[in-house]
Order: structure tokens, then sequence, then C-alpha cells
């Protein structure tokens, strides 16, 4: 640029230097950027680096001093016999509930993608437990498992499967089934109530995916002679696999991470049979008022995370280099 | 091969025809080209034979047998779509053997198929890669090799080369036609391009608003065009059409018919007065742009020729008595074509 032409933009009126520093990239950026830090490390960096701080103290809710004992708590945390069922819980109530999401995800999403009379009131319908507060869902299980009005047990009594004489065994001859207070049903209780939390959202993304699916490569496939399976096996599931791989991974993280189902449901009982990491942190931590226990059983949850989260971002990378 | 009918073909779309009572054959064999302005229902008709649009009247026949009420898969054809429809997660040769073993080949059979397909077409080399690493054409060719390997009594293709580059279409033009006549199977084939209809086609059947306007081979459609639409959508630039005051007709004529007037021409001759407002030179043709009386009308000749206009002036013009075609005014129908209907 010319030393006039930098006179003349000077003289023009209502133009100053300093009316357009917004505009230079460098400081839009961070400008833009600087709400979204400021969250994160607030209400994620520093809860982190605080509980990392408590799993290897002694600190107690009455003694909020932190005085180091290294990897005591972590030692005391795996000795004891609930943290292996509370493990063990949340890998199987995470990995079975995502893998019966997943066929049933799949099933619904082509369901919907058909062309039938009410299908968006049904897609509303599907997307209802989504959409509604966690807590209030699971009270609603609550009440539907309810040890003597559940009306599940009032159908099962109807059809025969309860009470004396049912086809189910000898278990099931009382006029209830008593859902949370044996430790199977009430892990299959906790299982359900997961698939049906997280069913919905990985509808959506399946159903999102399977409209991706460009039409004339289902028609192709039409005129090369698929017939419906075929389609299904070799097109559309192999094509929606990296779709099915965010939806599982969503599901992985809500469900591992899940507090509030079995602290509403069985507050991990019958006899700590249904405790996950999550739950047995908070009555450890809070309800117990030891602190450093609480947390080093919460950072238990903190590998699994982190590989889900590398998963996603690679995930996401392919998605921008396509 | 086999024979392709549709019979009072119509498909409505909520009340509104996108094909409209359609009559159709093709020839055993032949290249059959339908062309129309985008909305004329050619891909729809297209759609149709295929089985992938049921229709709302009317029926289907392949090869003698009516196939309106069977899917796609049991109508014997194959098809090449404007995207190509490649399966994009297979490899070259899957994607070619996916119909032979959707029917259910044993795998050597299949093996012997894609090489036979991918040889004809010169893709034996990329059998191994996926769509995403080819180019347009070679893509192109793949879905050719698919459309092929089960040997279909009719192939349909919609619009198949629009996704190429200007000079890449014009090869794959003589690559096509080549292909069809040493393969011998009946097509249909869907394009809005006139030049590929032209080049290509045994026959062209023009459409708009969901009717034949005329079927014929490239000749006839050309010079001998049944209403003023046909006239006018094909040739570039197209026909000219003046309003006759005396007939109450209107007058067409190809821009390349329409040349000074010579005082030697003679009684043959129909002589126009005509306005010249601009010249356009394309390098191996001349474009003449003016009016005779308020119709507009465009000239054309070789760019090598000798014709000396001014711009601005008003000279005399001459088409041919027998290069003169009479429209009715209104209608726009052919009145001059010897009691033949489109």
């Amino acid at each position: 640029m010319s030393a006039g032409a930098r006179v003349d933009a000077a003289t023009l009126p209502g133009t100053r230097q300093g009316r357009y520093w917004l505009d230079r990239e460098s400081v839009l950026g961070p400008v833009l950027l600087l709400p979204a830090v400021i969250y994160i490390v607030a209400l994620v960096g520093i809860p982190l680096v605080l509980a990392v701080l408590y799993s290897l103290s002694d600190v107690t809710i009455g003694d909020q001093s932190i005085d180091f004992v290294g990897l005591k708590n972590f030692r005391d945390v795996i000795n004891n016999s609930t943290f292996r069922t509370a493990l063990q819980n949340t890998f199987v109530f995470t990995i079975v509930s995502q893998a019966v999401v997943l066929v049933l995800a799949n099933i619904l999403a082509l369901v919907l993608s058909a062309d039938f009379k009410g299908k968006r009131l049904v897609r509303f319908l599907v997307l209802l437990p989504w959409t509604t507060p966690i807590a209030l869902g699971v009270l609603g299980w609550l009440w539907t498992l309810d040890s003597v009005y559940s009306p599940i047990d009032y159908v099962m009594r109807q059809v025969g499967l309860l009470g004396v004489g049912s086809p189910l065994g000898p278990d099931w001859f009382g006029t209830n089934s008593l859902w949370l207070a044996y430790p199977d049903r009430a892990r299959l209780s906790v299982l359900i109530v997961h698939v049906w939390r997280t069913l919905p959202l990985a509808t959506v993304i399946l159903l999102a995916g399977l409209t991706a699916i460009p039409q004339d490569v289902k028609d192709a496939a039409n005129v090369d002679g698929a017939g419906f399976f075929r389609q299904l096996f070799a097109i559309r599931i192999p094509l929606l696999v990296p779709i099915m791989m965010v939806a599982v991974l969503y599901g992985i993280v809500f469900t591992f991470t899940d507090l509030i189902v079995v602290f509403i449901l069985t507050r991990g009982g019958p006899f700590d049979s249904t405790q996950v990491l999550a739950t047995w942190a908070y009555f450890k931590g809070i309800e117990g008022g030891s602190l450093g226990q609480g947390a080093a059983i919460a950072l238990f949850l903190f590998p699994v995370l982190v590989g889900v989260a590398a998963l996603m971002l690679r995930i996401a990378k392919r998605a921008e280099t396509v | 091969m086999a024979v392709v009918e549709v019979r009072e073909l119509s498909k409505r779309f909520d009340g509104v025809a996108a094909v409209d009572g359609i009559d159709l054959a093709s020839a055993d064999g032949e290249f059959l080209v339908l062309l129309g302005p985008s909305g004329c229902g050619k891909t729809t008709l297209l759609r149709m034979i295929g089985g992938l649009e049921p229709p709302t009247s009317g029926d289907v026949l392949i090869g003698g047998r009516v196939v309106t009420a069977l899917p796609p898969r049991a109508r014997q054809i194959a098809m090449v779509f404007q995207s190509y429809a490649l399966y994009p997660h297979m490899t070259v040769y899957n994607n070619i053997a996916f119909p032979l073993k959707a029917a259910g080949l044993p795998k050597s059979e299949q093996a012997r198929r894609v090489d036979w397909a991918a040889g004809i077409l010169g893709i034996d080399a990329y059998l191994d890669r996926k769509p995403r690493q080819l180019s347009g054409g070679q893509r192109q060719r793949v879905a050719l090799a698919r459309a092929l390997v089960r040997e279909p009594t009719v192939f349909l293709l919609d619009e198949p080369l629009s996704n190429l580059d200007a000079q890449r279409r014009a090869s794959a033009r003589d690559e096509l036609q080549g292909f069809q006549r040493r393969v011998g199977t009946t097509t249909i084939y869907v394009t809005h391009d006139q030049v590929e209809a032209m080049g290509m086609g045994d026959r062209i059947a023009v459409m708009e608003q969901g009717r034949i306007r005329q079927v014929g081979t490239p000749h006839e459609i050309y010079d001998d065009p049944a209403d003023t639409f046909v006239a006018t959508f094909l040739g570039s630039p197209p026909m000219n059409l003046i309003p006759d005051v005396a007939s109450g007709e209107l007058l067409g004529f190809r821009p390349e018919h329409f040349i000074p007037w010579q005082p030697e021409m003679g009684d043959d001759w129909v002589r126009f007065p005509y306005h010249v407002h601009r010249t356009e030179y394309l390098g191996a043709e001349r474009l003449l742009y003016g009016q005779v009386g308020e119709a507009k009308a465009v000239a054309r000749f070789p760019a090598n020729s000798a014709i000396d206009t001014e711009i601005g002036s008003t000279t005399e013009f001459a088409v041919r008595r027998n290069d003169l075609k009479r429209f009715h005014l209104e209608t726009g129908l052919r009145l001059d074509r010897n009691g033949r209907r489109p």
C-alpha cells in the first residue's frame, strides 16, 4: 500500500483504525472461544484436578485439609468387594444395553424411514423418552416396577406368567414380581431403563444416517437384483457403520457415567448388587463422607471415557476429510 | 435382447401428471433416446420402465411380457444412473460382482464374468480400488460394467454423461455408442442434451410436459419437426418462426437455410426483408442476429463464407421453398407434413 492511499483511508469520514479490530481473525477467534474455555476450565478442569488431589489424600467431609496418603484410597477401594460388583455392573450395563440398543435402533430406524400413516406421531412417541428429564422418567419406571402396584405384574398375572403354576418357574409363583427386590431382576430392570433411555437418540441418529444414503444407490441395489435382506446387510448396514459408531459412543458415555437410574430405582440395592461406579462413588464420597475414596472410585471411569473421546475425535476427523 | 413397450402409461404426483398417457415401443436392439427439457417426465418414464416407480395407470411390457407389477429385479434390466450410484464401501470388483452375487452365481463364474465386463470397458487395472479413488469417466465405466455383467435384455441409462466434462463427454459418447452396437442390447437413454440425442440415437422421442411430441430418426426430428416445440427444442440456434400475415400461419426455417437473396435464385426461393442487428463470430461459423418484420431471426454461415452484410442495414434474404415448414399459429402443429401425425 502506498503512503498516499493510507492518508486517503484515514481521511474518510467515520473511519478510525481501532473500529475494525474485531474483524481480525487473530482477535475474533480467541474472543469467541473464551466463554467455552472459561466454562470448561471451571466446570471440568478444576473438578478434575480436585478429584485427582482428593483421591491421593485423606480428605473427608469433616476434615477438608488435604494430607497426602499416596495410593491408599485406591488400594482400599480395590480391596472392597463392592468395588468389583460396581465395576462389573458398570461394564455389563453399558455393553449389554448398547448392544440391545444397536439392534433395536436399527430396526426402529428402518421402520420409521418407511412411509406409513401416522409416521410423525410414532416418531414423536419414540423420541419422547429422550426429551423427558431423566429423573422424571426413572421415577415413572419406579412406579411401573412397584412391588405391589406394578402394571407389568398386572399384565403378567392376566396372561398367566405370574402366580402359582407360572411357566417361568417357581420363582414367579408369587402374586408380585418384586422387580427391585431380587438382584437378577433388579439388574434386568436397570438394563431395561438404560435401553429405554438411550434408544431414542440412537434411533434418530441412525434415521439421519439412513436418509443420507442416496436414493440412487438404493435404486441400483433394487435393479441389481438384491432382495430386502441382501440390501440390508450388504448395502445399508455397511454404509451406516460410521454413524452407528457415533450413536454407540454417545450411548456408552451416557450409560457408563449414569448415576440417576440406579440411584432412583434401587439405590444400588439389594445388597449393593446393582451398584455402579458412579453411584458407589456418590454413596462413599458424599453420603459416607469419605471424599478421598469417592474421588478414587470416580477416577476409574476416566480411562474408558478418554478412550471413547479419542474414538469420537477420530470419527469426526474422518468425517471432515471425506 | 427384447422390445420395450409402454401402453397408455401415466404417472401422477399429487394430481399433477408427470407422465401423461404415453404409448411408445422400441425396436429390438435399438438405441432409443428420450429427449426433453428438465421436468418433462423422461426420467419418470424411465424409472417406470425399470420398475422403480409404480405407474398410476397403463402397462409396461418387456419382451412381450407385461411386467407392470414386477419388482425391478424380476425385469432382466440393468440401469446406469446419473450419479452412477456405485456402492461406495465396495471395491470396483465387488461393485461389478454385486448383481451376480444377488443372482446366486458360483464364485468362479462371478470372477469370469467380472473379468469379461472389466475387459470390455478397460477397467481391469482398477478392480481393487474403491469408487472414490476413481475419476468420473472411470466411475461411469464401472457403472456400465455393473450393468453389462449380468447380460440384461434392456439397458436403461439416465443421463450417464452429464457428470463428465465437455471433452470427456465427446469421447464417452463415442465409446458408449460403440459399446451398445457391440453388445446389441436394446437401450433406452434419457438426456436433455440434443447433441447426445442426435449423435447416438437410432430414434429419438421428444418429450414435453409428460407427453411425447414426436418420435423419429434424428433426421426426421430435425428436418421434419411435428410442431414448433420440436422445431425450437432441437437445433442451436433453434428454427426461426416468422408469422405470415397473409395465410395466418407460422413459417419456420433453419438458420443455415437463410441466405442472402441473389437475382439468379428464381421462383424456388421465398424472399424476406432481413434487418441485421448484430453478428457473432464463433470460430467455425458466423451468426447474424436480426429481424424479419417484428419476428427475430438468426442466419448461420460457415465462418469462411464470403457473406457481406452491414449491421443496421435491411437486405433481401431468402429460403428455399422446400426448407420452409408451415405451423398452425395457435396450436403450433405442423400443417404441411402430408398427413403424418406425430
